[in-house]
C-alpha cells in the first residue's frame, strides 16, 4: 500500500498511471454507532466517463462518497487511486491525490473574490512574499477558458447566484489537476440554462479524460449526462449498467425494490370557488404587475427560472416582505398581509424553498418541529401549551405522512432529507391551512418520498385546499398542475391550463 | 410483502431504541465530582469535611443566589441565540434606585428626604422596574435596530453602570429599613433564587413563550416563517431578563443593607459561565434552567473550595477560567456529535 503522501509525489513527478480505473472500491463496510451505512459495497470509475450515482437517500450515496473524498475511513474494504492501493487519511490528503468533492452546501467565502477563492492556501507569491495578484487573475482567466466559464475572476463571491458559485466550485476543484470530481446533486439549485452550461463543463472535462462521479436524484440527467450508472439501497450495492441499456423504470425498481407506478398522481377533483385572488401585486425592483387567482381544490404550478421572482412572490403573498402596491383577496375580502402571522390567520401555510436555512429547527426534535406553527393558533390555553393532545395530533400527522423517526423525540437533524420535508409539511397541515404555498416540495428527495409527498398534494386539493406550489421540475409541474403560471423577469409571462401546457411553450415563456 | 418492509426503514435514523439520558445528568456528575474532590483534599490537607458542614453549604448556596438569579435570566437570552453583558451594571443600578427609596423614616440625609419610611413595596417595585426598563431597551435595540446584542448589552452595560454612579455622584447609600433589609437575610435569596428558576423552568417547558424561545435560537428565519413575532418575543426574554436583574439588585442591596454603585460587578460574566457550565448552547436553541442551576452551584462550591483549602483568590479565578473554557469545549463536542449522529 502507498502512502498519500508518497502517491502524491509520484504524481507530482508527472507519472501517469496507465490503469484503466481510475477508482476501484471493492467490499467496503462502514459503521456508524448503531447503524450500518454501508455493507459490502463496490464502485469503479473509468476514465473519461461520467458515473452516476443513485438511490434513495440514506442509501449510502453520500457515505460511499465521504469514504472516497478521504472524509470518512471505511471500517473494511480495498481502496484502489489509479490501481493503487491508498488508504486516505484526510480530505486534503484526497485532494492532493486528484479526487475532488464538490458538496452540495458550497464552501466558498462570499466576502474574498472569485481568485482567492479558488487559489485559496496555494496563491502565487511574488519574490518578497506578497500575494501576486496580477499571476492570480490570470491563472483564474486561464482555467475559466479553458472551462468555458463566463465570470470576472476579481468580483467577489458573494455577489454571484448560487449557479454561478458552483462554477467557482468546480473551477476550484478543476484547479487541483484532479481526474476524479465528485458532484453531490449539482443541478438541485440550478435552472434548466445552467444545468446545460454545466453538463458542456462536464462534457470538456471527461474529454480531457477525467471521472466524474454524478450523485443525482434527476432521471432524465441521467440518460442525459452519465455514461454508467450504480445503484445503491440501503447502504448495499444494487448494481452497475451502462446507461443506454437501462430505462427509467429499471432504475426506479433497482432503487426502491418496487414499481413505482403513477410518479404524479394529480386526481381530477371539483374545482370550487376562488379563494385566493391577486391583483396587481408589485416589489419594487423584484418583481412587478403579477395577477393570478386560485380556487378551493386547485393546484396552480409556478414555473420560471431561479432568480425570476417567482419565491419572492411567495414570500410576499405569506408577508414576509409586504408588497409595495397591488392587492390581495381571500375569498373576495380585501386582505392586508404584513406579516407570516397575519397570513396564517387568514389560513395561508408556506413551505419555504431552503429546508435548512428557512424551514426546519435542526436542532429541535421532531415533535417541535411539527408543532411549532400551530401554537399561534391553537392547542394553548393562557400561556400553556396543551401538550398531551398536540402530541396525540403530531403522532397522528407524523404515521400518516409516513414520516420514518424512531420517536418524536429526534433530532429533526437526524432525518434525510425526504422525512426532513414531511416534517415541514405536517408542521403546516397542523395549521388546517386553506391556502397552501409550497416552493419546491420535492428538491432533493428521494423517487419513494417524492411520489408520497406529491400523492398527498393531491389529497389535499381533493379536500378543497387551494395550492399554488412552485417548481423547477418540469415533470413535477406539468403532472401536478392544474394551471400554469409562468414568471419571467418578475412578470407573469403566460398562464397555461393543464390540456395545453407543454415542456416546450414553458420554457419558451420562462426565457423569453 | 418484503419490499414495503425495505422501503419503510430505509433511512432511518440510527439507534431508534436508544433512551436518551438528559444533558444535566453529566453536569452533576461534574458537581459531585469536583465536591468529592474537594472532600477529599479537605480530609489531607485541612483536617476535616468539605460537605459534612451545614454551615458551609448554606453559605455556599446563599453566595450563589444572587448570580443564580441572573443566570435564570441569561439563560433564557443565550437560548435566544443572543447575550446580556449588561446585567451585572443593571443589579447595580437597580441596588442604588431600590436602596434610596428604601430609606429610614426621618433620616435627614436621605436621598430624597421627603421620601423615608416608604413600604418596603415601593423599593422593590423601584429596583424591579428599573431592571424592566433596561430588559426592555435592549431587546428594543436589538428587535428594531438590528444591532447584535453584544453590542447593544455592552452599551447597556456601561450605561447602567455610569446612571448608577452618577446617581448619588459616586455615593453610597445606607441607613435602610430593617423591613428591607429582611429581603435578603435569612435563607430569603435562596428561596427567592429556587422560586425564579422553578417558575422559568416551568415557563421553558410548558409554555408558548418556551417553545418560541427555542425556536427563535434554534433558526430565526425558520421561526419567522412560522409565524412567530420575533422582534415581540426577543423583547419579552430581553425584559425578562432586565427584570431578574433588577430583582438580583433589589436583592444584593437588601442582603447588604446599602446601595452601592460598584454592586454587581463582573456578575454578568459568572451568570453567563454558570449557564455555559450547565450545558446551555452559545449559538442558541439548546439550554436548561436546571443545568444553569448546577452550573450555579458548581461555580459556588469552585469558591468555596478553594477557600476551604486556603488556596489564593487569584488561583480561584484561574481554575474558573479552565471551567468556562473546558464546559464550552464540552458544548463545541456535543454539538458534533450531534452532527455526526
Amino acid at each position: 500500500m502507498l502512502s498519500p503522501s508518497t502517491m502524491r509525489i509520484v504524481r507530482e513527478s508527472g507519472a501517469v498511471s496507465n490503469s484503466e480505473f481510475l477508482l476501484e472500491v471493492e467490499g467496503v463496510r462502514k459503521e456508524f454507532p448503531g447503524v450500518v451505512a454501508l455493507d459490502d459495497v463496490q464502485f469503479r470509475l473509468r476514465r473519461g466517463t461520467v458515473h452516476a450515482l443513485m438511490g434513495e437517500n440514506g442509501a449510502g450515496k453520500s457515505t460511499l462518497m465521504k469514504i472516497i473524498a478521504g472524509i470518512y475511513s471505511p471500517d473494511r474494504g480495498s481502496f484502489k487511486l489509479r490501481g493503487q492501493e491508498i488508504r486516505l487519511a484526510s480530505p486534503l490528503d484526497a485532494l492532493e491525490n486528484g479526487i475532488a468533492m464538490i458538496h452540495q452546501e458550497l464552501n466558498l467565502m462570499a466576502f474574498m473574490t472569485v481568485a482567492e477563492n479558488i487559489w485559496i492556501r496555494r496563491e502565487p507569491m511574488t519574490r518578497f512574499g506578497f500575494v501576486d495578484h496580477g499571476a492570480l487573475r490570470r491563472n483564474t482567466a486561464e482555467l475559466f477558458a479553458r472551462l468555458n466559464i463566463d465570470l470576472d475572476p476579481e468580483v467577489e463571491v458573494g455577489s454571484l447566484s448560487v449557479a454561478n458559485r458552483q462554477m467557482v466550485e468546480i473551477a476550484k476543484a478543476v484547479s487541483y489537476d484532479s481526474d476524479v470530481l465528485i458532484m453531490d446533486e449539482p443541478t438541485s439549485a440550478l435552472t434548466e440554462r445552467e444545468v446545460e452550461h454545466l453538463f458542456r463543463i462536464i462534457r470538456t472535462l471527461k474529454a480531457e479524460g477525467k471521472g466524474i462521479v454524478y450523485i443525482t436524484h434527476k432521471m432524465n440527467e441521467l440518460f442525459e449526462i452519465a455514461d454508467e450508472v450504480s445503484v445503491f439501497r440501503d447502504g448495499r450495492y444494487i448494481g452497475t449498467h451502462d446507461s443506454e441499456d437501462v430505462t427509467r423504470d429499471d432504475i426506479i425498481r433497482m432503487m426502491v425494490g418496487r414499481e413505482i407506478t403513477q410518479m404524479f398522481p394529480k386526481e381530477t377533483v371539483p374545482i370550487g370557488d376562488v379563494v385566493l385572488a391577486v391583483q396587481g401585486l408589485s416589489l419594487d425592483g423584484v418583481f412587478h404587475d403579477v395577477s393570478f387567482e386560485v380556487r378551493a381544490g386547485e393546484i396552480l404550478g409556478v414555473a420560471g427560472l431561479v432568480g425570476s421572482g417567482r419565491s419572492n412572490v411567495a414570500e410576499t403573498l405569506f408577508g414576509v416582505t409586504p408588497a409595495n402596491s397591488g392587492s390581495i383577496s381571500i375569498d373576495g375580502k380585501s386582505v392586508t398581509i404584513g406579516s407570516p402571522g397575519t397570513a396564517m390567520a387568514h389560513g395561508m401555510a408556506f413551505l419555504t424553498e431552503d429546508r435548512k436555512e428557512t424551514g426546519c429547527f435542526l436542532k429541535l426534535d421532531v415533535l417541535e418541529n411539527i408543532q411549532m406553527a400551530v401554537l399561534n393558533k391553537g392547542y394553548v390555553t393562557s400561556g400553556f401549551v396543551t401538550q398531551g393532545v398536540l402530541t396525540k395530533d403530531c403522532e397522528e400527522l407524523s404515521s400518516t405522512l409516513r414520516i420514518k423517526t424512531p420517536d418524536m423525540q429526534e433530532p429533526v437533524l437526524n432525518l434525510s432529507g425526504g422525512n426532513q420535508q414531511k416534517v415541514l409539511i405536517a408542521r403546516w397541515l397542523l395549521t388546517k391551512p386553506r391556502i397552501l404555498i409550497l416552493d419546491e416540495p420535492t428538491r432533493g428527495i428521494d423517487v419513494g418520498a417524492k411520489a408520497e409527498i406529491h400523492r398527498l398534494i393531491s389529497k389535499l386539493a381533493g379536500e378543497g385546499v387551494a395550492v399554488i406550489m412552485i417548481s423547477s421540475e418540469m415533470p413535477e409541474i406539468l403532472g401536478m398542475s392544474d394551471r400554469i403560471m409562468v414568471i419571467h423577469e418578475g412578470r407573469v409571462t403566460g398562464l397555461l391550463n393543464r390540456d395545453e401546457a407543454d415542456q416546450v411553450k414553458i420554457m419558451e415563456l420562462a426565457s423569453q | 410483502m418484503a419490499v414495503r418492509e425495505t422501503v419503510e426503514t430505509a433511512g432511518r435514523a440510527p439507534a431508534g431504541t436508544k433512551r436518551r439520558l438528559p444533558p444535566e445528568v453529566s453536569i452533576l456528575c461534574v458537581l459531585v465530582g469536583l465536591a468529592l474532590i474537594f472532600e477529599v483534599l479537605g480530609w489531607i490537607f485541612v483536617g476535616q469535611s468539605f460537605l459534612m458542614n451545614l454551615e458551609r453549604l448554606r453559605i455556599i448556596i446563599l453566595q450563589m443566589s444572587v448570580i443564580g438569579i441572573i443566570a435564570v435570566g441569561v439563560t433564557q437570552v443565550i437560548i435566544t441565540g443572543g447575550i446580556d453583558l449588561s446585567s451585572g451594571s443593571v443589579v447595580g443600578l437597580s441596588a442604588m434606585v431600590a436602596a434610596s427609596f428604601a430609606q429610614e423614616a426621618d433620616y435627614t440625609k436621605a436621598v430624597y428626604p421627603a421620601l423615608t419610611g416608604l413600604p418596603i413595596i415601593i423599593p422593590v417595585m423601584a429596583g424591579l422596574l428599573v431592571g424592566l426598563a433596561a430588559g426592555v431597551t435592549n431587546g428594543s435595540l436589538i428587535a428594531f435596530t438590528g444591532i447584535p446584542p453584544f453590542i447593544a448589552t455592552l452599551g447597556m452595560m456601561v450605561t447602567a453602570r455610569g446612571l448608577a454612579k452618577a446617581y448619588t455622584r459616586g455615593q453610597p447609600i445606607g441607613v435602610l429599613q430593617d423591613a428591607y433589609a429582611a429581603v435578603g437575610s435569612g435563607l430569603w435569596p435562596v428561596v427567592i433564587f429556587l422560586t425564579v428558576a422553578a417558575i422559568f423552568f416551568i415557563a421553558l417547558r410548558y409554555t408558548r413563550y418556551g417553545k418560541f424561545t427555542y425556536a427563535i435560537g434554534a433558526n430565526v428565519q425558520a421561526a419567522r416563517v412560522s409565524g412567530i413575532n420575533i422582534s415581540r418575543h426577543l423583547i419579552k426574554v430581553y425584559a425578562i431578563a432586565g427584570l431578574l436583574a433588577g430583582l438580583a439588585g433589589v436583592v444584593t442591596s437588601a442582603r447588604v443593607v446599602s446601595g452601592q454603585p460598584g454592586m454587581g460587578v463582573m456578575y454578568e460574566l459568572d451568570a453567563i459561565a454558570a449557564t455555559v457550565i450547565g450545558g446551555t448552547s452559545l449559538t442558541g436553541g439548546v439550554g436548561r434552567i436546571t443545568g444553569t442551576v448546577i452550573g450555579v452551584i458548581i461555580l459556588g462550591v469552585v469558591t468555596s473550595g478553594f477557600t476551604f483549602l486556603r488556596i489564593d483568590a487569584y488561583y480561584q479565578e484561574i481554575v474558573k477560567g479552565a471551567i468556562i473554557i473546558g464546559a464550552v469545549i464540552a458544548d463545541q463536542y456535543r454539538q458534533r456529535q450531534r452532527k455526526k449522529a
